[in-house]
């Protein structure tokens, strides 16, 4: 019970750990925390469709592609604010999030099968955005850049820290979100069926609803992280928001940190980006002494091997490894009384 | 790189659909082949394998280097390259797959997930980012029937495609170990009742249907460029001919082949050449989401 009220007393010097790593940290630092939260918080998204519903989507990316372009789109063509485009971005996504739910799951299409009805729809999507013109095809859109103290109105800063503010804040969202989730009828209801389907669904459970209202709360949310990429690089391209792979690199902090825990992904991300850096660090110092080329793909092999060895050796991921021991050490405790 | 080949110009030319009805239908051959692989180690194993396009990059591959080296025909390299494939299939599925065999099927579905990055990836390092070709003697002749045009590497590549396979079947139905794991596939517990040692079947099946997968990968070698980025194109095309021709059933799968084959060569007349996968992955959509249950061959557990 006193436990209970540790934990948000904990998370003070979390936040504020993190709120005041601007007024040290470097350039470096910063992006790097930038792209790890973003992970994370894409993650966090990702997390309630595919830790808490159990339905492993790899079609996410989808829903980044779709919150990124229609802000940018609507900036563009019609000088709509992203603060505002980013809401329409989440609108759109939450629906292809119902609509791809709906016909999935009234077929109890689910398992890999669901993996695989992502994946290829995130491919198609991404092909037709690299096929269509005013969509900016393969060669991509630069948001245009606004200079001066106008920019924050248009969700554009100077200075990186904002938007590490604003992605920290996103993050501590959508954590809050998770939270309220997880406590709430629809976790319950998210849980049992992820259980046991045709046991839920005979208690009375709407077993479509719930996983459908997964969909378009997590497609909302991930596409406010789409809008947010944009706005920080200035410039997107179909294969760097959509399609299969940027879909695996979505998971995987889920998937190190704890799938279908709340501080999972968070945790996973944190570890999975510096990773991912200092093998392009290392990729880079390789090139340079020993004069090689072609070292690309190590990061993406890092990756590689960590997914199989996550799976084989920690399947419920950091936070799993650490309640599973904590319930050993509670058995022991029984054991020993 | 927006491909303006325009739709307009297949109007009205009924020729245009003939040939690309016959391209489709030699494709489908090396693409049912080519889905066996993948057909087989879902039937026994129950495994999603992920890195199945990528195995079919390191049989182009194999025998790109034997062509480009040795100046080995790709026909003949099939050989090594299946053999090679066999390996590491083995391999694979001894030391990866095997100890998570009891694990929920997202577990072995994100392991052949990764290893699908470690080699695409590997590829990558080992042989650079470009595309290569092979020109084979015969890779520019065709023959003419009428005013249709046969290319002789696609035919070539339909007729060693239709023998492996007839082959595969054979072996499948006849020889002891293929016995063993029509056992296995049918059902695991009895098989392993009956005394088959469930795990080597195991490794000796995924071994073969990488094998295959390899044969076909060489088989494409002759008019498609080999590449590492193709993998996970090819992985989604397996998976779409498995799954239209009925998972679990090994015929199926070479129907599935020759559907897919056909509808992806329509799909390129009547889109643009770059957007033919769109057909396909339209397909595998439309047929899990509105048939799901007619299209699976065999109850799923």
């Amino acid at each position: 019970m006193t436990k209970r009220r540790l934990i948000p007393l904990l998370c003070v010097p979390v936040a504020v750990f993190f709120l005041t790593i601007p007024l040290y940290g470097g350039d470096y630092l910063l992006e790097m925390l930038i792209i790890a939260f973003w992970f994370a918080y894409l993650g966090s998204c990702w997390n309630i469709v595919g830790g808490y519903a159990g339905l492993l989507s790899l079609g996410h990316a989808t829903f980044v592609g779709i919150g990124a372009y229609t802000s940018t789109l609507l900036f563009t063509y019609l000088g709509v604010t992203p603060w505002l485009g980013m809401f329409a971005g989440a609108l759109l996504a939450s629906l292809v999030g119902v609509v791809l739910g709906y016909l999935s799951f009234r077929f109890k299409v689910r398992g890999v099968y669901f993996s695989l009805i992502t994946m290829a729809s995130t491919e198609i999507v991404r092909l037709v955005f690299e096929h269509v013109d005013w969509l900016g095809s393969t060669i991509g859109i630069f948001v245009p850049a606004v200079k001066g103290a106008g920019g924050a109105a248009l969700y554009q800063f100077g200075p990186k820290w904002p938007y590490y503010l604003v992605i920290l804040a996103m993050t501590g969202g959508i954590l809050w979100v998770t939270y309220l989730i997880e406590h709430s009828r629809l976790g319950y209801f998210l849980k049992a069926i992820k259980e046991n389907e045709d046991a839920a669904r005979s208690l009375g459970v709407s077993a479509v609803r719930y996983q459908i209202i997964a969909m378009a709360v997590s497609g909302f949310f991930i596409a406010l992280g789409g809008t947010f990429y944009a706005q920080y690089r200035l410039y997107i391209r179909p294969d760097l928001v959509m399609g299969v792979h940027f879909s695996v690199e979505i998971v995987m902090g889920p998937i190190i940190g704890g799938w279908g825990t709340l501080l999972g992904p968070v945790l996973g991300s944190l570890v999975m980006t510096p990773l991912g850096e200092s093998t392009r660090w290392l990729t880079e110092v390789i090139k340079t002494t020993f004069h090689v080329q072609g070292l690309t793909g190590l990061h993406m092999i890092t990756y590689g091997l960590v997914l199989v060895l996550v799976v084989r050796f920690m399947p419920t991921g950091i936070v799993g490894l650490y309640l599973k021991r904590k319930e050993l050490k509670r058995e022991k405790g029984i054991a020993a009384r | 790189m927006s491909c303006r080949c325009s739709p307009a110009a297949a109007q009205g030319k009924p020729m245009l659909y003939a040939q690309a009805l016959i391209n489709g239908v030699l494709l489908g051959a090396t693409y049912g082949l080519m889905a066996l692989g993948l057909s087989l180690i879902f039937g026994v194993l129950r495994i999603i394998n992920f890195a199945h396009g990528n195995f079919m990059v390191l049989g182009m591959y194999a025998s790109y280097w034997l062509f480009t080296l040795l100046g080995v025909d790709p026909y003949v390299s099939l050989l090594p390259a299946a053999a090679l494939l066999f390996f590491v299939g083995f391999i694979v599925q001894r030391y990866v797959l095997n100890p998570i065999i009891e694990a929920p099927e997202e577990m072995s579905f994100l392991t052949t997930l990764g290893l699908g990055l470690i080699i695409q990836n590997l590829v990558l390092m080992a042989f650079g980012p470009d595309l290569h070709t092979i020109d084979t003697p015969y890779k520019l002749a065709s023959l003419a029937v009428g005013d249709l045009n046969i290319d002789v590497s696609k035919l070539l590549a339909f007729i060693a495609s239709l023998l492996i396979t007839g082959a595969f079947f054979s072996f499948l139905q006849w020889s002891e170990t293929g016995r063993a794991i029509r056992a296995a596939s049918d059902n695991r517990e009895a098989a392993r009742l009956m005394g088959i040692d469930t795990k080597k079947i195991y490794c000796v099946a995924f071994a073969i249907g990488a094998a295959t997968t390899g044969a076909a990968g060489a088989c494409f070698s002759t008019f498609i460029p080999t590449s590492q980025d193709v993998g996970m194109l090819f992985t989604l095309t397996s998976f779409v001919i498995v799954i239209a021709g009925g998972v679990g059933t090994y015929h199926g799968t070479l129907i599935g082949g020759f559907v897919i084959g056909i509808a992806e060569e329509l799909g390129a007349v009547m889109l643009s050449g770059s957007m033919k996968q769109v057909v396909s992955f339209c397909l595998l959509m439309v047929i899990l989401l509105f048939r799901p249950q007619g299209l699976f061959g065999r109850e799923s557990d």
